[in-house]
């Protein structure tokens, strides 16, 4: 589990985190979403001890990471930017992590088979793909096999089998019960792999819930219907919990009511409809949304969908 | 708000975990073996000393036997059989530097420190490896230095033996020496985290500050404290004095340069401590 408490980083005039709080929990992926410039690698820094809060806390685990005894068990971590010495073999440099807290050069074996790095294990790192050297970074993450687990945007990189095999690599982390908070740009790979969400932008927490619900928050299902008659089918069809929002001259959206009910009231009353749809808010467009002008929504958090 | 499907928040099944691991200092010092030897460039510098130790003593040997003077006022047979330290002082700089401006330029570093949290332990294993090979390759280095440039000046009997005991002091006096100088080149390394500006300062610091000292300032200031900069007060160690006007005693200058080494490390682990990796 990882707590992250009102945690701010300042770099010298820059905020790059501003006063973020929120909880991932253990048994699911929890996303960690963004655009780029948002904080997500800062704050994932932080997690991992490699930066210096400049206000707040993270616990993971139920303890300051940088207190713990076996950190590798605790937490491993794929950083963004590379991490390894260009010049040491893939198993040296394994080796060279694994060693520091007792991890076996067996177990190191056995990641680099579960990592595809069989056959590239004795090449130096240097010469290594994008794809080959995140599948790097993910063995270094599950050597001591940790109860948390922070990559950041693993898929970086991967070809579609690749990105395939991550993803069901973090749902079986996820139901053996680790903690696992992945970022991504991608709201698609989200989409597919997370079950619940944190969203950041400009430093400062956007929504944490879960990814239904973060489409829900912003915008949901809504319904086009146009019309010749828009001022009469807008007075048929208010109601409380209803919302109707003109759209042009001829076009309402509608929110709180099926295409069913719309289609029923308005035949009823002669109205005649030249559309009527349903408007599913994709994630990536509920991404968006949400962040196309963070501190609109600075206050959205508190309305965060509760589990 | 819609409320959407709840998450199973409840781990499924027990982890399996990786029994016996925690962080202790003999493990990190395995751990950074492993990255001493597994680099080319840490194989490269290391022979490169030792063949400037060998090379050179041989050499300065063979034309003080050449040369119709006889030996450079200031040196002996044992400071002319070891003046290869003078040149393989750059080449153990230039790995000690490297040993850890290499992980920050690859981004190494993080990798390093996340896994060990605590920071300090990775730093004293990196000087700990670094100062015991260093000291164990260059003491054979100039044991072979010191015998064949006896050799080669026992032709004009300039030579002298082991039998002496400034001899002793001066071949294990060559790699602590060496040993000092390489761990300083990682202080300065882990201070600057940048290859040219580490590299550029520990030159500066060990070959050109004692040089423009020498040339350039007026003796009677110099006389004041040339001998106390690093390598002038470490060498005394290896029987040479290298026209200083007060060198300190063999040992006070070692115990002088390991305090310059010393400081520049405490900077060093204090920055690595406090500051972002």
């Amino acid at each position: 589990m990882i707590e992250v408490h009102n945690l701010s980083k300042r770099y010298g005039e820059k905020l790059a985190v501003d006063d973020v709080s929120f909880t991932v929990q253990p048994g699911i992926v929890t996303g960690f979403l963004g655009p780029n410039g948002a904080g997500k690698s800062t704050t994932m820094r932080m997690i991992a001890g490699l930066d210096r809060p400049t206000s707040g806390e993270v616990i993971v685990n139920g303890q300051d990471y940088r207190a713990s005894k076996a950190p590798m068990a605790e937490l491993g971590v794929l950083l963004e930017a590379k991490a390894v010495h260009t010049g040491r073999s893939a198993r040296n440099h394994l080796l060279a992590l694994a060693y520091t807290n007792g991890v076996s050069a067996d177990r190191v074996d056995d990641v680099i088979d579960m990592v595809g790095l069989h056959d590239v294990a004795a090449k130096r790192a240097g010469g290594f793909s994008l794809g080959m050297g995140q599948r790097l970074g993910v063995a270094s993450a599950l050597l001591g096999r940790p109860r948390t687990v922070v990559l950041d945007e693993p898929a970086n990189g991967l070809d579609p089998e690749g990105v395939m095999w991550m993803r069901e690599m973090l749902k079986d982390l996820a139901a053996q019960g680790h903690t696992v908070f992945v970022s991504s740009h991608l709201m698609s790979e989200m989409a597919q792999t997370a079950t619940r969400l944190v969203v950041i932008g400009r430093g400062r927490l956007i929504a944490d819930t879960t990814v239904a619900g973060f489409v829900a928050l912003a915008g949901g299902h809504t319904v086009i219907v146009r019309t010749s008659e828009p001022a009469r089918l807008s007075a048929l069809l208010a109601g409380p919990d209803i919302t109707l929002t003109p759209e042009g001259s001829d076009a309402l959206i509608v929110d709180g009511l099926t295409t069913h009910q719309i289609g029923t009231a308005a035949g009823a009353a002669g109205i005649p409809l030249f559309e009527l749809a349903n408007q599913h808010t994709s994630l990536e467009e509920a991404f968006m949304e949400m962040t196309h002008d963070a501190v609109e929504y600075h206050a959205t958090a508190d309305v965060a969908v509760a589990s | 708000m819609t409320t959407a499907t709840a998450p199973a928040a409840i781990p499924v099944a027990p982890l399996a975990r990786e029994s016996g691991l925690r962080v202790t200092q003999v493990r990190v010092l395995r751990s950074e073996w492993v990255k001493f030897r597994s680099l080319r460039s840490t194989l490269w510098t290391m022979g490169l000393s030792v063949v400037l130790m060998i090379g050179l003593g041989a050499m300065f040997s063979a034309i003080s036997v050449n040369s119709a003077e006889g030996m450079d006022p200031g040196n002996t047979a044992i400071s002319t059989s070891l003046t290869g330290t003078f040149f393989a002082q750059l080449a153990v700089g230039v790995l000690g530097a490297l040993l850890i401006t290499g992980e920050y330029t690859t981004g190494m570093i993080r990798a390093s420190l996340a896994v060990v949290p605590k920071r300090l332990p990775v730093l004293w294993a990196k000087l700990a490896v670094l100062a015991a090979v260093v000291f164990a390759t260059m003491l054979v280095a100039s044991l072979v230095a010191f015998e064949l440039g006896q050799a080669i000046l026992s032709s004009k009997d300039l030579g002298t033996s082991l039998s002496d005991p400034v001899a002793v002091r001066s071949v294990f006096g060559a790699a602590l020496y060496l040993s000092a100088a390489a761990v300083t080149a990682a202080g300065i390394g882990a201070l600057l985290r940048n290859t040219a500006a580490s590299i550029t300062t520990y030159v500066a610091i060990f070959f050109l500050i004692p040089t423009l000292v020498a040339t350039i300032i007026p003796r009677s200031w110099a006389a004041h404290f040339a001998q106390y900069l690093p390598s002038n007060a470490g060498t005394g160690l290896i029987d040479g004095t290298y026209g200083l006007e007060n060198p300190l005693s063999p040992w006070a200058g070692f115990a002088a340069m390991c305090a310059f080494a010393a400081a520049v490390v405490a900077a060093a682990a204090w920055r690595l401590h406090h500051t972002d990796a």
